[in-house]
């Protein structure tokens, strides 16, 4: 089991969800983050005080998905979440210890 | 023993509210009709006084029937009073909280509504009296202490004040609220100064000692004089003169309050920021604003609230209500314009803070003026006052090196000093102005060819000049007292923690 987390443009999110439904994710996470890599951050200029904001609002997303379905998933947030400019994100994949579902109590594959 | 100084205060209270409430019955002093009509601006004569004030007085007070006031010019400067409350709450509590971090909103929006409490309750034991009774040329007396004599509550009938036009007259009550509220949101205007580090009872210690030794006798010096229906022949001019206070007498125009409020105000702020010291973490960390939304909406109330302000000063509902009215609205509009137009030429965008900013400055810039100049020369007022508050927000706010977290002297500063020297410049006839009134005998005003801009500049310059020094003055002997007994700032740990949890137990914006 992986858990597959990718951070990504905020206006992606929608196009990334339907690209994950349509290959058979059921679940996923989302929260709002904020980060930076290469793209630049911008200035706020307060009455003459300027702020140099580095962090770009992000979204990140979490899909905890069988082995098998690792590639496909990450051709599909690729695919979805690509504008082809600075600031595309990144998809990190982890190691996935144990999965339990709260309602039934279900563990492992079944519980994804 | 913060309970027993808390017991103390509230007994002291207590007992100032029974004086006042005792102080309702006035013996003879009101219930004169002919007596009160000639108390001006509102100099409350007291009663001897009045009845002394000779066989002529009451000759000329048998022959003209004592004035009664205006229900209209009643009305309004009842709506311009709510107006000018409205300024401060909510107001100036919202375009000063949304600009600081959302940790310390709370902390400004108690500063501002319980400033003015404050003031407005001091306005009311003795603050109205030092200001507008007779005493000397520097400050009142206390004819008017706990308010008595300003109706009679056994007769039922009310004292009158006096306005700019001979013969008309609105209740005291009225003026007396309506320059409360002004006591109110000058003590308040200074809180942007020191904000976001300042101790809450440092605040309300201070605003006492400012609002007794600095309001109230520049309050006095410009604004009180006998009013117009005192000036009866030539032979009591000077003596009438002799008894208004010192800046008055020089011939400075203030319509509402450039020197009174903003300059006096502006100072207070400044010499605060100095003594109070920079917010930690001034100039690295980001202290940018946490609601832009919010100051917008505090500015636009500012605006609106602001025509009572103005022209409410007045003082009655007439066409110089009106000039004051119009003028309001067109420098605020020529100084949002320019201050847009200087920030986006000179840092490539226009800002909501700028535009909020630049509404303000050509507030306070007409604030002298509004009914001392034309229409062309209130637009004037405004373009410049766009462009000088930038600057003084910017270029001199470097200069000078203090943290004024919110600019207080950066725009009512300059916007003040600014719009009282051009007030002697578009006064005069010959741009558009109205002049001033020259002989109150006979209610003539100076003709432009007896007008020199360059003499009146200069009296608005000494008004100013003794506006600066004397708030100065004042506000380092009162910060000193106040930082010596109970300090100024919080500690370290509170300013990092925020001021509405540290001091006021609360935050602004449930998580």
């Amino acid at each position: 089991m992986k858990l597959v987390t990718a951070i990504i443009k905020p206006f992606k999110l929608d196009e990334v969800r339907e690209a994950l439904s349509g290959i058979g994710v059921q679940g996923i996470t989302v929260t709002e983050v904020k980060g930076f890599g290469r793209q630049k951050g911008h200035t706020e200029l307060y009455r003459g005080a300027e702020y140099v904001v580095d962090f770009l609002p992000k979204v990140k997303i979490e899909a905890a998905v069988s082995e098998e379905l690792v590639d496909r998933v990450i051709e599909a947030v690729e695919g979805a979440a690509r504008t082809g400019k600075i600031g595309d994100g990144k998809i990190f994949v982890y190691n996935l210890e144990q999965v339990v579902r709260i309602r039934t109590g279900e563990t492992g594959k079944e519980a994804l | 023993m913060k309970k027993l100084l808390a017991s103390f205060v509230l007994g002291l209270s207590l007992l100032a509210g029974g004086t006042m409430s005792m102080a309702q019955t006035p013996a003879a002093t009101a219930s004169e009709p002919a007596a009160a009509a000639s108390v001006a601006a509102p100099a409350a004569a007291a009663p001897a006084a009045a009845a002394a004030a000779a066989p002529a007085d009451a000759a000329s007070a048998a022959a003209a029937p004592a004035p009664v006031p205006n229900k209209g010019d009643t009305a309004w400067m009842m709506v311009s009073t709510l107006l000018v409350i409205l300024m401060t709450v909510p107001g100036l509590a919202l375009f000063y909280g949304g600009l600081v971090r959302s940790k310390n909103m709370l902390s400004v929006l108690m500063q501002v509504m319980v400033t003015f409490s404050l003031i407005v309750v001091l306005w009311f034991i003795y603050g109205y009296s030092l200001a507008f009774t007779e005493g000397n040329a520097y400050i009142g007396g206390f004819d008017r202490l706990f308010m008595k004599g300003i109706w009679d509550n056994a007769a039922g009938t009310f004292a009158n004040g006096a306005t700019f036009s001979k013969g008309v007259v609105i209740p005291e009550i009225v003026f007396a609220a309506f320059q409360a509220t002004f006591a109110g949101i000058t003590c308040t205007l200074i809180v942007g100064s020191f904000a976001e580090r300042i101790k809450f009872s440092a605040v309300l210690m201070f605003m006492v000692l400012w609002f007794t030794f600095s309001y109230a006798p520049i309050a006095h010096m410009v604004w009180f004089w006998m009013g117009p229906d005192a000036y009866t022949g030539k032979e009591v001019v000077d003596a009438m003169n002799g008894k208004a206070g010192q800046i008055w007498q020089w011939g400075a125009l203030d319509f509402a309050g450039g020197t009174v409020v903003h300059i006096n105000a502006a100072v207070a702020g400044l010499v605060g920021a100095f003594m109070v010291g920079k917010r930690i973490g001034y100039g690295k960390e980001s202290m940018a604003p946490h609601s832009l939304t919010l100051t917008m909406v505090g500015a636009s109330l500012l605006w609106v609230g602001w025509f009572g302000f103005n022209a409410g000063s007045a003082l009655e509902a007439n066409g110089f209500a009106a000039l004051a009215f119009i003028n309001t609205f067109g420098a605020t509009a020529a100084a949002v314009l320019s201050w847009s137009v200087g920030e986006a030429l000179h840092k490539g965008k226009a800002s909501m803070l700028g535009a909020a900013s630049g509404a303000v400055a050509g507030l306070v810039a007409i604030t002298p003026a509004a009914g001392n100049v034309g229409i062309g020369g209130a637009l004037v007022i405004g373009l410049i006052a766009g462009f000088a508050c930038l600057w003084g927000v910017t270029g001199l706010k470097k200069i000078l090196g203090a943290d004024d977290t919110l600019d207080v002297f950066g725009v009512h500063g300059v916007g003040g000093i600014i719009g009282a020297l051009l007030t002697g410049v578009f006064n005069s006839p010959s741009l558009g102005g109205p002049g001033f009134v020259a002989d109150w005998v006979t209610a003539t005003g100076v003709t432009a060819a007896d007008y020199s801009i360059a003499s009146q500049v200069w009296i608005q310059a000494k008004a100013v000049m003794v506006t600066i020094v004397w708030s100065g003055v004042v506000s380092i002997i009162a910060y000193k007292i106040v930082d010596m007994t109970i300090g100024l700032r919080v500690s370290e740990e509170d300013e990092r923690e925020g001021l509405d949890i540290t001091s006021h137990g609360e935050t602004a914006y449930n998580r």
